[in-house]
């Protein structure tokens, strides 16, 4: 990763990945971020779908963001690898942002992305924000069980940001608990098992789909009649974003909702 | 009358296959269906049975399915056992039009494999037997539907000659205990000798019908067959033998 | 000869079917698991054992039968042991039409569209697989019509999949295409298993005909079988049996093929008795694969019907060169 100070700020710079869409987003000077990548608009991934209307959308593919003129890429370590390689073949300069995977990374990555901006400072300003209002939520009580659960029974286990978040908020997360570390799926019946007190789940999608089947099986609903079901926006959950204050503090709050005397 | 066609006419695409045939076969009958190949045999056969489109009238044809088949068995040209079943199993397919009668049953399965001399086979596989004698358990299976008329389309094709002379007794003791056989024939000496009468089919139309030795004449055989013989009665029975074609 | 094939194949499905019941990934006491399938209280162990085990093990249950009884009768019917419901693209069709019924909507506004469009989709196949090969069907013909079918089908359903607005679509083309029993629920019981009833019901009601058509089409018309109604019984009792089968549970292969021939030998041949025989078959094959699946990757939701491929391609390949022996 390249993270020396850039002489001059770029001048038009390109997202495909969709954490550095917002970062970008939030940011960058107006004019200076030319297009972000069509998950922007996705309102069940992005957080910041109204901001990225007024931007062009691009679908990652090399030959659009080349033919855009950018003189900084940003992509994520999971980008293709073909495309990133075609771009730096090219002459293009890209910077590829690791997936946040702890509350600690959050603040380093906003003021990565504000340095190869251009802005160290607003990076510093946002990061310190972020730090602030994170040392002040403190878990309270015994942790109470609880789990994020997804399509095909999608969980995260520790390792994740989402582990850190239950954690921090007073929850003991069933998908680390069951042994998964990083992402994992959970057979729904473990999950009955454990009986978590809070279930952290996505909206569908529109368009059906089996994967997403899991979320209404009856044994599931069962199980939510008698938890918590956390209102979050998935989106808020996925970057390393001052958004993911919006989930701290919700999983906080529903945490304090259900008394100390556990 | 066990079978009656009336101007029976069979179209396959653009010919006629059999024309205008009219046929009565009573009981007692055992009718040899003469013909070269292509003269419309097999036809003449399915049509009677009503398996085939036609034109005309046959008195099987208009019967139910199920009616049919008690009147009368059929035995295909093709013949097929799909299934590794045991003989005994494949004889008793014949008893399915019949109301279930299991003593019945078993008895004319017994009898249908003493007449094709199939007892000690009872047991063996079927689609483990030599193709003759696949043959044989087949015509025991038409045996064993135990109708007072059978169509039989080449029973006696690749059978050795002991099968050969046995089947053509079964099928004229079926006519002296007053049934009816219809068989297509191109062994024209076996016709000659156990037939009671016989059919000679030339391009869908009947050429003649008659005693064999009113039908196997010089001049038919020359006419229908492009073929020349010998003819003798002896102590057996009438006796011919191709000897030579014609042209 | 009467070896008691059924009680012996009923005890072994039953077995099965309490082993598919008594495993899965959470570990419960096997008195713990018995009370709670059969008591009314509440509690997560009731939730397991009624909700998410129970049916699982019907549908696997289910799902086999039918599977082996329309292999069975489809096998005697065209009188080709390569006939199967996967390799001659019915299973293919049926989750062509599932997966419209899915991504059109049509299925979240009423729930039995869902497995009548599988029942349509399959119904189309057989029809033009028995029609295309012909009362005869030719080993060759039924083989490469089930190819065309099952790619024409298997491409629009990828088409469809990777069109829909949601990500998750796109993912499940292996679903459709090698079938899973993971996370069923009863409203999937409730809506697969009337069809799939009816359907066996039609299929099991050919055989007297089946048998008849041992010594071919026309000694078994002769014999007084209506072979254009068993023509319509068979494609309306495949269709409805596989459709709903694929409707819930994806493509499962080669549990019609495997099954009835390592049975057919047992029942001395005959397709009546090979029928019943088949459907508990099929039925042990799909439980002890489910059971397997769940053993050696728990959490992994291994796909069915790559179980069953392992088991069924190298079958299929062994019949191919029997047969080529015999043609030859």
């Amino acid at each position: 990763m390249a993270g020396a100070a850039v002489a001059a700020p770029p001048e038009r710079v390109v997202s495909i990945n969709l954490c550095t869409d917002q970062l970008a987003m939030l940011l960058a000077d107006e004019g200076q971020l030319v297009s972000v990548s069509h998950m922007a608009l996705d309102p069940l991934s992005s957080a910041m779908v109204e901001e990225a209307q007024g931007y062009t959308v691009n679908r990652g593919g090399a030959e659009q963001v080349y033919l855009m003129h950018p003189d900084l890429v940003l992509a994520g370590t999971y980008t293709s690898p073909a495309t990133v390689g075609l771009l730096r073949s090219l002459g293009v300069r890209v910077v590829q942002v690791a997936p946040v995977d702890s509350l600690a990374d959050v603040g380093e990555q906003m003021r990565l992305v504000a340095a190869e901006l251009g802005h160290p400072e607003r990076g510093e300003a946002m990061a310190t924000a972020f730090e602030a209002e994170l040392s002040a939520i403190t878990a309270q009580g015994e942790p109470v069980p609880a789990a994020m659960y997804y399509p095909n029974g999608y969980t995260a286990g520790a390792g994740t940001l989402s582990d850190e978040i239950l954690t921090r908020t007073g929850f003991r997360n069933i998908g680390a608990e069951a042994g998964l570390t990083g992402g994992g799926t959970l057979p729904l019946e473990r999950l009955v098992m454990a009986e978590p007190r809070v279930i952290v789940t996505s909206t569908p999608y529109p368009g059906a789909s089996r994967s997403e089947e899991i979320l209404v099986h009856p044994a599931l609903a069962a199980l939510r009649e008698g938890a918590t079901s956390a209102q979050v926006r998935d989106a808020d959950w996925v970057c390393g974003t001052p958004h993911l204050m919006n989930a701290v503090r919700t999983m906080a709050q529903t945490r304090a909702a259900l008394g100390v005397a556990e | 009358m066990t079978l009656t066609l009336q101007n029976l006419t069979v179209r396959r695409s653009d010919r006629v296959a059999v024309q205008d045939v009219s046929l009565t076969v009573g009981k007692g009958e055992f009718v040899g269906l003469l013909g070269p190949n292509g003269a419309g045999k097999t036809t003449l056969l399915r049509a009677a049975l009503g398996l085939l489109p036609h034109e005309g009238v046959s008195s099987l044809a208009v019967l139910s399915p199920a009616a049919r088949a008690r009147a009368a068995a059929f035995l295909p040209q093709t013949r097929e056992i799909a299934w590794p079943v045991r003989v005994a199993d494949v004889v008793a397919l014949g008893r399915a039009p019949h109301p279930a009668g299991r003593a019945g049953d078993a008895a004319a399965v017994d009898r249908a494999l003493t007449r094709m001399g199939l007892s000690d086979y009872r047991d063996r596989i079927a689609t483990a037997l030599s193709g003759g004698e696949q043959a044989r358990v087949l015509i025991a299976r038409a045996l064993a539907q135990d109708t007072p008329l059978l169509l039989a389309d080449e029973p006696v094709a690749g059978l050795d000659p002991a099968a050969q002379l046995r089947t053509m007794k079964v099928f004229a003791d079926l006519a002296n205990e007053g049934r009816s056989v219809i068989a297509s024939i191109h062994d024209l000496g076996l016709a000659a000798l156990h037939c009671t009468r016989l059919v000679m089919v030339e391009r869908g139309r009947i050429v003649a019908d008659g005693a064999p030795r009113d039908v196997l004449t010089d001049a038919l055989l020359a006419r229908v067959f492009d073929v020349r013989g010998f003819h003798a009665d002896t102590p057996d029975g009438p006796v011919f033998q191709p000897l030579a074609t014609v042209r | 000869m009467n070896r008691p094939v059924l009680p012996l194949l009923a005890i072994l499905v039953a077995l099965l079917f309490a082993a598919s019941l008594l495993i899965g990934p959470a570990a419960l006491g096997l008195r713990e698991s018995l009370s709670a399938l059969f008591g009314g209280q509440g509690g997560p162990v009731v939730l397991v054992m009624q909700e998410i085990r129970l049916p699982r093990a019907i549908l696997g249950l289910c799902v086999g039968a039918v599977l082996g009884l329309s292999g069975a009768a489809m096998q005697g019917f065209l009188r080709n042991p390569l006939a199967e419901p996967g390799l001659i693209g019915v299973s293919s069709t049926a989750a062509l039409g599932a997966v419209l019924s899915l991504q059109t909507g049509l299925a979240a506004a009423f729930a039995l569209a869902l497995p009548l469009a599988a029942l349509a989709g399959a119904a189309v196949s057989v029809a033009l697989v028995l029609w295309m090969a012909g009362p005869r069907g030719g080993a060759l013909a039924l083989i490469l019509a089930g190819i065309a079918i099952s790619a024409l089908a298997g491409a629009l359903t990828s088409l469809i999949l990777n069109l829909s607005p949601n990500p998750f679509a796109a993912m499940e083309i292996v679903y459709w295409m090698m079938g899973s029993l993971a996370d069923r629920s009863m409203t999937h019981v409730w809506l697969a298993v009337p069809f799939m009833a009816a359907g066996s019901l039609l299929l099991l009601a050919t055989g007297r005909s089946l048998d008849a058509l041992t010594v071919g089409e026309d000694a078994a018309r002769s014999m007084g079988v209506d072979i254009r109604r068993l023509r319509l019984l068979i494609v309306i009792g495949t269709a409805a049996a596989v459709g709903a089968s694929v409707a819930v549970a994806g493509a499962i292969g080669f549990v019609g093929l495997v099954i009835p021939h390592l049975l057919r030998p047992l029942v001395g041949g005959q397709p009546s008795r090979l029928l019943p025989a088949a459907a508990l078959g099929g039925a042990a094959m799909v439980l002890a694969s489910d059971i397997a699946v769940r053993v050696v990757a728990p959490d992994q939701d291994l796909k069915l019907g790559v179980l069953t491929a392992l088991v069924g391609a190298p079958f299929f390949l062994h019949l191919l060169w029997r047969m080529r022996g015999l043609e030859a």
